[in-house]
C-alpha cells in the first residue's frame, strides 16, 4: 500500500535497487526488486541466506536518508525503507544477544555519525546505561504533530494512531476555564482540559500531551460550546484515528515553524486565531480519509473481510485485510507529517486491563433499560 | 484532500426553501392527565373546566379538542383558580398569593389562553393589618363578587381585601381589618386573641353587598359591604374549616376541624344548632348532573342522574399512568376495519349502562380542528402487563381498549378480586371508582415491546420475563389453550447461570378470553430476561424476539421454533445478573401515595411549608459548607478510552427486523431476518419461507429454515438502533402485506438494495447484497452526541400536495432531533425538544410514520411534537365569550404564554355550581341568552346535557371535601361514594356540574 506513496527514486535503476548488507564485519551485496520487495519475512529469510547465518536471531536495521539508524522487523518498516532508499540500502545486521537497542533512533541527524560509529564498531566503551524500553517486536507510528504550517504556534494538533485494543488511549479531561482575548476583552471562558494521563498510556508515551493542555478541537470540530460529556462521547468516537488540537500548558516546547512543508494529513481544518472564534463548521461531507472504521462483513461464515467502499477506492486493501482486522489502512507506513514519533508497543497483558475497566456510563445511560 | 472540508451546509436556496415546506418544528400538544394537579374550576355558563398544577400550569378544557394551555411565569402551585362565569376569564391563586387574570382570546378565529394582568399583594405594613414579617400577607381564600367585577382577597393575617378585578387593583379604603371586627365581638370572646386567618369568605347569593367571613377561630361575620359594617357577628368557638350559605341566605353551615359542623339561622344570629344533627339538605341543587372529582392521578366524573352514580368516560385526560408505562408504538393509517373492531372490543369491555344518558358534560367551546385524515393508534405497555389503545388520530387522547396479558400467567398475588369481594361486608360499602391502579401484580408482567400488524390484527406482546405473546383480535369470545414454547437462547453456551427471575408460569388448559386481541402462542425465552427486541412479519408468520443473552425466530404457524443464537459475548458477565431493578416505579408511586396527608391549612399548612423551606435552605447551606471538607475539589474527569468488544451486555439484542431482499445474490431476493446487538455487531440471515399457494392465506405447512447470510462488524462498536433496508429508489421497504394487498407502492426490486444502518454513533448505508459502505454520517464523532431513537418517516410538503421525501427522524442523548436524507445522509434541519436531563422524557420518545413524535412529560403525560411542516396536529378551537371587554383592554394580553413543559399537584377546592332557584340575581344577571356553543362530543347521547344548560350556575367557594359528603348525605349511597373518594384521595377537588 505504500507504492503510491513512494518517493522517486532518483537513480537509472529503474526496476532494481541495490542492497548493501552488513552483518558483523562481513558485507553482502545483492538485489531487490524495487516494485516487488516482498514480505519482511522473505526479506529476513533473505538475510539470513546471504549472510549464512540461518539459525541466528538477529536484528535488522538500515540507514535511512538522514543517516539514521532504523529498524526493519515489519513489513511496514520494511517497506518504508525500500521505498526511501536513494539510490542504496545500506542495511546493518547484529545479533539479537548483542543488540544494542540505544542505537537506534530518530532524534539523531546531530548524532548519526556516532550512532553509526557505535554499530559499526560495538567495541567502542558506552557512555551510560541505556534505557531498554522492551524488544521491540513491531515498529509503528503512534502519534505525530500535524498541520503545524496552518496552527497558530500556540497551538498543536496531535494525532493518535490507535492499533487494535492492546493499549488504552490513556488519558483524561475535564472542564475549567481559560482566559481568551475577544473584542470585548479578556475573557473567561469554559474549556475542556487534560487532567490525567495513564501511566503507560498511549497518550503520555508520545509526550506530546501533558496534563492541563486545554482541548480546543477534536478530529477538527471545536470543543468549544460542548459539553464534557459531548467531547468524551466525540473522542471516543474518532479513537481509532484521534485528531485533537490543544493549547499546551507548557508554550516552551512549541514547534518551530520553519519550512513549508504542507501538511497534508487530511485535517486541516484551522482553528480559530485568539480572539476571534469564527464558527467553523466542519464538513459533514463523507470524508475521503475515513478508513478509520473499515467494518467487517463476514459472509456465509467465511473468513471476515472489511467492508469495502462502493465508490471506486484507488488504494488497493486487499493485502493487509486478511491479516490484520484492526489495522488502519489508511496512514500506515507512510506519515504525511512533520514529525513522527515511533515508539514501541508494549504488547502483551501487562496494560490489557485498562480497556476493560467497567463502563459505568454506559449503563445509566443506556434508554433501553431504563423503566419509566 | 481538502477540497469539501469547508463546504457548508445548505448552501443551495432551493434545497433550504424546500426544507421549510417539508420541515417544522412544534411542540403541539399535551395528552393525558395533568401532572400533580392542585386546583380546579368550572364555569357553568361556558362549560369549560380548568386544572391548575403544582408546576403553575394552567389547562382548560371543553368539548373534547378543545383545550388551552398556559403557564405561569413562575413554577408555583396554583392554589385556587375562578371563573368570571361566561367571560372566558380566570382568576388564579398562586402559592405565593400572587393573582393571575387569564384570558382566553381570539386571534385568527382560534381562541388561544393568555395572562392578562397579575397582582401581588403588596408586603407593605398595613396592608395586612399587624405589621408582620412579609409571609402574612398571604392569601388565603377568594371569592368574586359582583359578577366578577371585583374580588374579596382573604389573608392570613385575618384581613379582607378587596380588588377590582378588570385592572387587577387593590381598592384602597375597603380594606377590613380584623380590629374592625373585633369591635363588634364581646370582650368575652376576644380573650385578647387574634381572629387567625381568613378561612372562608362566601357571598350572598342574591345580595352581593354582603358577604360571609369566616376566621379561623371560628368568628363568623356576615358584612356588609355598603354600609361597611357587620350585619351579624356569630361566635363560633370550633376551629372552622369551611362554610356555606344556603340560598336563601337564611341559614349557614360552618365545618369543623373536629369533623363537626354547625348550623346557624342567619337572620337571628343565635346561638347556632350544632351537632349531633342529622343532615337534611341544606344546599339544594337542581337537579345536578354530574360531579367531577379531580384526584391526584385522575379525574373522575359521576353521572348524578342515573342510579348507582355511574362514572362517565372522560374523553380525554386519560390516567395514562394507570400503571406506569413501560413502553409505548404508534401505528399510523389504521384501517378502518381494524379501528373499528379496536373500538367494539374496547366498547364491550367497560358496557355502559343503558341508563347512563349522561355524555360528558364538559362540553364547551367548539373544536375547529379538521377530522383527522388517518386514524392514528398509539399503544402503551405497562408494567401490569396491560397493553392500553390509545386513539391518538386528534387533540384529545381517548382510550379505545386495553388489553390484558396477566391472565395467562399465574402471578404471585391473584387477591385482587378477593379483596374487592371482601369489601362488600365492610361497612361503609366503598366501591372503586376510577383506574388509577399504581400497583403492579408481578413486575415480570411489565410489558417492554408491542408490535401489531394492522393489516392482519395479528399483535406480539413482549415482557420482562422473557414471555413473547402472539395475539389475534377475535370479534366473539373463546375458550382457548395457548401453545406454549421455550427458546433456549443460550444455546450450548457453558458456564453460565442467570441469577435474575423466574419465568412466568402459564395457566394450562383451555382459558376464556374475552373478546379483543387474544392469545395464541406463547413463547419463553430461556434465560428469562427481558425481552429487548421484537418483531413481527405477518406475511410470513414469523416472529423475532431478543434479549440481552441473543435473540430467536419462531414460526408462529407451525408453533415451531426456527432459530436461535446467543451473542453473548465469553467475557460478558453482567448479563447473568438479571435485569436491573423494576421496582422503581413501583417504589416511586407507593412514596407519592403514602405522602399524602391533608394538613388544615389553619393548622399551619402553610407556616409549616414555610418551616420546612427555611430548613431545607440550612441544609443546603451546611452541605455548601461541609462539601470542601468532604470531598477534595477534584473536578469531574471522563476517561477516553475506545469501546472494546467485551464491555458488559455487548450481547443484548437491540434490533431486530424483517426485509423482503438481496441477501446471497443480486438475482435472488428473498425473505431475511437482521439482528442488531449492543456491540456493533448485525446478522443478516437468508430465510426460506415456503410460498403461499396463490389466493390462500397460509402457507403451506413446511418448515421455515433460516441460514446466516452475513455478519457485520461496524469497527466503532457501537450500539445498533435501527436497521432499515431502501430499495432500488433508495426509499424503505413497505410493512408486510402493504405491497401484496397494494396498499402502498411496491418496492423497486430491480436496482440495487442497500441496508441503512443506524447505530448509536453513526449513521450508514450498505450496498447489498455485497455489503460496501456507501454513505455514513458519523453523529457523535460531530456532534458529541449519540443516538438514542431514530425512525423513517414520510415528510409531505406543505407547497405541493403530492410532494414527500422519506428521511430519517433521530433523538439523541441531549434530546436534540436531527433529520437526515435518505440515503444520502445529508443532515436536513435539527431542533431541541427535551431538555437532555430527562431520561425518561428521551427513553419514552417514538416517532410515527408521518412526521410526529410523543415522549413522557411526567408519568402522566405524552407530549406530542412534529417535525413536519404538514402534518400538524394541534388544538383548534374557538369559544362564544360574552363578557363586556372593552377591545382596548383585549389588547393586553398579546403575548404569548409560554408552552407548558410539566404539571405540578396540590390540594383542591370543592366547587359546588348551583343555580339560583329561579329568582333572578344581580350577581348572576348575564347567561340565560348567551348562545350555547354547538357540542362536539364523542357520544350521539350529549343532546340532554345541552337542554339543562340554559340554567345559570353559581360557582361558590372553599368547601372541603368531607362537606361534600355532608351536603350530599340525603343519598346514602352517594355519602358512601364521596367518602370513599375523600379517603382515598384525601386531597381531592371536585366541581359539581350542573
Amino acid at each position: 500500500m505504500n507504492r503510491g506513496h513512494r518517493h522517486g527514486a532518483g537513480s537509472g535503476c529503474l526496476g532494481t535497487m541495490e542492497v548493501k548488507s552488513k552483518f558483523g564485519a562481513e558485507f553482502r551485496r545483492f538485489s531487490l526488486e524495487r516494485s516487488k520487495p516482498g514480505k519482511f519475512e522473505e526479506f529476513y529469510g533473505l538475510l539470513q541466506h546471504v549472510h549464512k547465518i540461518p539459525n541466528v536471531d538477529v536484528l535488522v536495521g538500515y540507514a535511512d536518508i538522514h543517516g539514521d539508524l532504523l529498524p526493519i522487523n515489519n513489513d511496514d518498516n520494511y517497506h518504508k525503507a525500500v521505498s526511501t532508499a536513494n539510490p542504496l540500502l545500506r542495511i546493518f545486521i547484529q545479533k539479537k544477544e548483542e543488540a544494542d537497542y540505544s542505537a537506534f533512533g530518530t532524534d539523531t541527524l546531530i548524532k548519526k555519525k556516532n550512532v553509526l560509529t557505535n554499530v559499526l564498531r560495538p567495541d567502542n566503551h558506552r557512555k551510560k546505561p541505556h534505557i531498554v524500553i522492551s524488544l521491540p517486536q513491531d515498529f509503528r507510528p503512534v502519534s505525530s504533530i500535524i498541520d503545524v504550517d496552518i496552527l497558530p504556534e500556540t497551538h498543536r494538533r496531535v494525532r493518535l494512531y490507535k492499533y487494535g485494543t492492546e493499549k488504552p488511549l490513556g488519558f483524561y479531561i475535564r472542564d475549567g476555564s481559560s482566559v481568551r482575548v475577544t473584542p470585548h476583552g479578556l475573557e473567561k471562558v469554559p474549556g475542556i482540559f487534560i487532567s490525567r494521563l495513564v501511566p503507560g498510556g498511549l497518550a503520555q508515551s508520545t509526550g506530546l500531551l501533558a496534563v492541563n493542555d486545554e482541548v480546543l478541537e477534536v478530529n477538527g470540530i471545536e470543543v468549544s460550546g460542548k459539553s464534557l460529556d459531548q467531547v468524551t462521547d466525540m473522542m471516543i468516537a474518532n479513537s481509532r484515528n484521534l485528531i485533537i488540537t490543544v493549547r499546551p500548558a507548557n508554550q516552551r516546547n512549541n514547534v518551530v515553524r520553519n519550512s513549508r512543508t504542507s501538511g497534508s494529513s487530511g485535517q486541516s481544518t484551522d482553528n480559530s486565531l485568539l480572539g476571534c472564534p469564527q464558527q467553523m463548521e466542519p464538513s459533514l461531507e463523507p470524508e475521503e480519509e475515513d478508513s478509520d472504521d473499515e467494518d467487517i462483513v463476514i459472509e456465509d461464515n467465511g473468513v471476515p473481510q472489511q467492508i469495502p467502499r462502493a465508490v471506486p477506492n484507488t488504494e488497493s486493501l486487499e493485502s493487509l485485510t486478511q491479516i490484520e482486522l484492526n489495522f488502519e489502512s489508511g496512514q500506515n507506513g507512510f506519515l504525511p507529517s512533520n514529525e513522527v514519533s515511533l515508539a514501541p508497543v508494549a504488547s502483551g497483558p501487562s496494560t490489557e486491563f485498562e480497556t476493560r475497566a467497567p463502563d459505568q456510563k454506559l449503563l445509566e445511560e443506556d434508554g433501553t433499560i431504563i423503566t419509566l | 484532500m481538502m477540497k469539501f472540508r469547508f463546504r457548508r451546509q445548505g448552501a443551495d436556496p432551493q434545497r433550504e426553501k424546500l426544507k421549510q415546506e417539508l420541515f417544522a418544528f412544534n411542540k403541539t400538544v399535551e395528552h393525558g392527565f395533568p401532572n400533580q394537579p392542585s386546583a380546579l374550576a368550572f364555569d357553568p355558563e361556558l362549560r369549560i373546566m380548568a386544572i391548575g398544577t403544582r408546576s403553575g400550569a394552567v389547562k382548560i378544557y371543553g368539548a373534547p379538542g378543545v383545550e388551552f394551555t398556559g403557564l405561569h411565569r413562575d413554577t408555583t402551585t396554583v392554589t385556587q383558580m375562578h371563573f368570571l362565569p361566561g367571560q372566558g376569564r380566570l382568576l388564579t391563586l398562586l402559592d405565593d398569593s400572587s393573582l393571575h387574570l387569564w384570558e382566553i382570546l381570539h386571534h385568527d378565529g382560534c381562541a388561544h389562553l393568555e395572562e392578562a394582568l397579575s397582582f401581588q399583594p403588596p408586603s407593605r405594613p398595613g396592608f395586612d393589618g399587624a405589621s408582620g414579617p412579609p409571609s402574612l400577607t398571604r392569601v388565603t381564600v377568594v371569592l368574586l363578587v359582583a359578577a366578577g367585577d371585583m374580588a374579596a382577597l382573604g389573608t392570613e393575617g385575618g384581613s379582607v381585601f378587596f380588588l377590582d378585578v378588570p385592572t387587577l387593583t387593590l381598592l384602597e379604603g375597603q380594606t377590613l381589618g380584623p380590629d374592625e371586627v373585633l369591635r363588634s365581638v364581646p370582650d368575652d370572646y376576644r380573650c385578647g386573641k387574634a381572629l387567625g386567618p381568613v378561612e372562608a369568605l362566601e357571598g350572598h347569593l342574591r345580595d352581593p353587598t354582603k358577604i360571609l367571613i369566616g376566621y379561623s377561630r371560628g368568628l363568623l361575620v356576615i358584612w356588609n359591604q355598603a354600609a361597611q359594617c357587620a350585619d351579624h357577628i356569630f361566635l363560633g368557638n370550633q376551629q372552622l374549616e369551611s362554610l356555606c350559605w344556603e340560598r336563601s341566605g337564611s341559614t349557614l353551615v360552618s365545618s369543623h376541624s373536629d369533623g363537626s359542623y354547625a348550623i346557624w339561622s342567619a337572620d337571628t344570629g343565635s346561638s347556632p344548632t350544632t351537632q349531633p344533627m342529622v343532615a337534611t339538605t341544606p344546599y339544594e341543587f337542581d337537579q345536578p348532573q354530574a360531579l367531577a372529582v379531580l384526584l391526584e392521578e385522575e379525574l373522575v366524573v359521576l353521572d348524578l342522574q342515573t342510579p348507582g352514580w355511574p362514572a362517565v368516560p372522560a374523553p380525554y385526560l386519560a390516567p395514562l399512568h394507570s400503571s406506569a408505562i413501560t413502553c409505548s408504538a404508534h401505528v399510523a393509517n389504521v384501517p378502518a376495519k381494524l379501528w373499528a373492531r379496536i373500538v367494539s372490543a374496547g366498547e364491550q369491555q367497560s358496557p355502559q349502562p343503558a341508563s347512563t344518558a349522561l355524555s360528558w358534560p364538559i362540553t364547551g367551546g367548539r373544536n375547529l380542528a379538521q377530522e383527522p385524515s388517518q386514524r392514528g393508534l398509539l399503544l402503551t405497555g405497562h408494567e401490569d402487563g396491560t397493553v392500553r389503545f390509545w386513539d391518538a388520530s386528534g387533540v384529545a387522547l381517548r382510550p379505545l381498549y386495553k388489553l390484558s396479558t396477566a391472565g395467562l400467567f399465574q402471578t404471585d398475588c391473584e387477591h385482587a378480586d378477593s379483596l374487592a369481594q371482601a369489601a362488600e361486608d365492610d361497612w361503609p360499602p366503598f366501591r372503586k371508582v376510577g383506574c388509577f391502579d399504581p400497583y403492579s401484580d408481578d413486575p415480570r408482567l411489565g410489558v417492554q415491546k408491542v408490535v401489531l400488524c394492522k393489516y392482519t390484527a395479528q399483535m406480539v406482546v413482549a415482557g420482562t420475563a422473557g414471555q413473547v405473546l402472539v395475539l389475534e383480535l377475535s370479534d366473539v369470545p373463546s375458550e382457548q389453550a395457548v401453545s406454549v414454547s421455550s427458546v433456549d437462547l443460550l444455546q450450548d453456551r457453558e458456564g453460565f447461570t442467570w441469577k435474575g427471575h423466574e419465568r412466568l408460569s402459564p395457566r394450562t388448559g383451555p382459558l376464556p378470553w374475552p373478546t379483543g386481541f387474544q392469545p395464541r402462542v406463547l413463547v419463553q425465552c430461556l434465560p428469562p430476561a427481558a425481552v429487548t427486541a421484537v418483531t413481527l412479519h405477518a406475511e410470513w408468520s414469523l416472529v423475532a424476539f431478543g434479549t440481552s443473552h441473543g435473540f430467536g425466530l419462531f414460526d408462529y404457524q407451525r408453533k415451531c421454533p426456527v432459530l436461535a443464537r446467543c451473542t453473548l459475548h465469553p467475557n460478558d458477565s453482567l448479563a447473568m445478573e438479571g435485569p436491573l431493578s423494576r421496582v422503581k416505579s413501583l417504589k416511586k408511586s407507593l412514596r407519592q401515595s403514602f405522602r399524602r396527608i391533608r394538613k388544615s391549612r389553619v393548622s399551619g399548612k402553610k407556616r409549616a411549608a414555610n418551616a420546612n423551606s427555611k430548613l431545607q435552605e440550612a441544609n443546603a447551606q451546611l452541605a455548601e459548607q461541609a462539601c470542601p471538607h468532604d470531598v477534595e475539589m477534584t473536578p469531574v474527569q471522563r476517561r477516553i478510552e475506545p469501546r472494546s468488544a467485551d464491555d458488559s451486555l455487548s450481547g443484548v439484542v437491540r434490533c431486530l427486523y424483517f426485509a423482503d431482499t438481496f441477501l446471497r445474490d443480486a438475482a435472488h431476493h428473498g425473505p431475511t431476518m437482521w439482528a442488531g446487538t449492543n456491540s456493533g455487531s448485525v446478522f443478516a440471515y437468508a430465510l426460506e419461507v415456503p410460498t403461499a399457494v396463490a389466493g390462500g392465506e397460509k402457507r403451506p405447512e413446511r418448515a421455515v429454515e433460516a441460514v446466516l447470510g452475513k455478519e457485520v462488524q461496524l469497527m466503532h462498536r457501537a450500539p445498533v438502533v435501527a436497521i432499515a433496508v431502501l430499495d432500488g429508489r433508495g426509499r424503505p421497504l413497505p410493512e408486510p402485506y402493504e405491497a401484496s394487498r397494494d396498499l402502498a407502492q411496491a418496492p423497486d426490486m430491480q436496482g440495487g438494495h442497500a441496508v441503512l444502518i443506524a447505530s448509536e454513533e453513526q449513521f450508514k448505508v450498505f450496498t447489498l447484497p455485497k455489503v460496501s459502505a456507501k454513505t455514513k454520517f458519523k453523529l457523535t464523532a460531530h456532534e458529541g452526541c449519540r443516538v438514542r431513537k431514530v425512525a423513517l418517516a414520510t415528510f409531505a410538503s406543505v407547497a405541493c400536495e403530492d410532494y414527500a421525501e422519506t428521511c430519517l427522524a433521530c433523538l439523541t442523548n441531549l434530546g436534540d432531533v436531527h433529520v437526515f436524507s435518505v440515503p444520502g445522509l445529508r443532515p436536513q434541519v435539527h431542533y431541541s425538544c427535551i431538555r437532555k436531563e430527562d431520561i425518561s422524557g428521551i427513553a419514552s420518545c417514538v416517532f410515527t410514520r408521518h412526521g410526529q413524535g410523543f415522549y413522557l412529560i411526567s408519568p402522566s403525560e405524552f407530549e406530542r411534537f412534529s417535525l413536519s411542516a404538514r402534518n400538524i396536529t394541534e388544538p383548534l378551537c374557538s369559544l362564544d365569550i360574552s363578557w363586556p371587554g372593552d377591545a382596548a383592554r383585549a389588547s393586553y394580553g398579546l403575548r404569548e404564554s409560554p408552552k407548558l413543559s410539566q404539571a405540578n399537584g396540590t390540594p383542591g377546592i370543592v366547587l359546588a355550581p348551583r343555580s339560583h332557584d329561579g329568582s333572578p340575581s344581580p350577581v348572576r344577571s348575564m347567561g340565560t341568552d348567551t348562545p350555547q356553543p354547538p357540542e362536539a362530543t364523542l357520544s350521539p347521547m350529549s343532546i340532554d346535557s345541552a337542554t339543562s344548560a340554559d340554567t345559570t350556575l353559581d360557582t361558590t367557594g372553599d368547601v372541603t371535601v368531607e362537606d361534600v359528603t355532608d351536603f350530599l348525605g340525603s343519598s346514602e349511597e352517594s355519602e358512601k361514594n364521596l367518602r370513599n373518594l375523600a379517603e382515598d384521595e384525601a386531597r381531592a377537588c371536585a366541581i359539581l356540574i350542573k
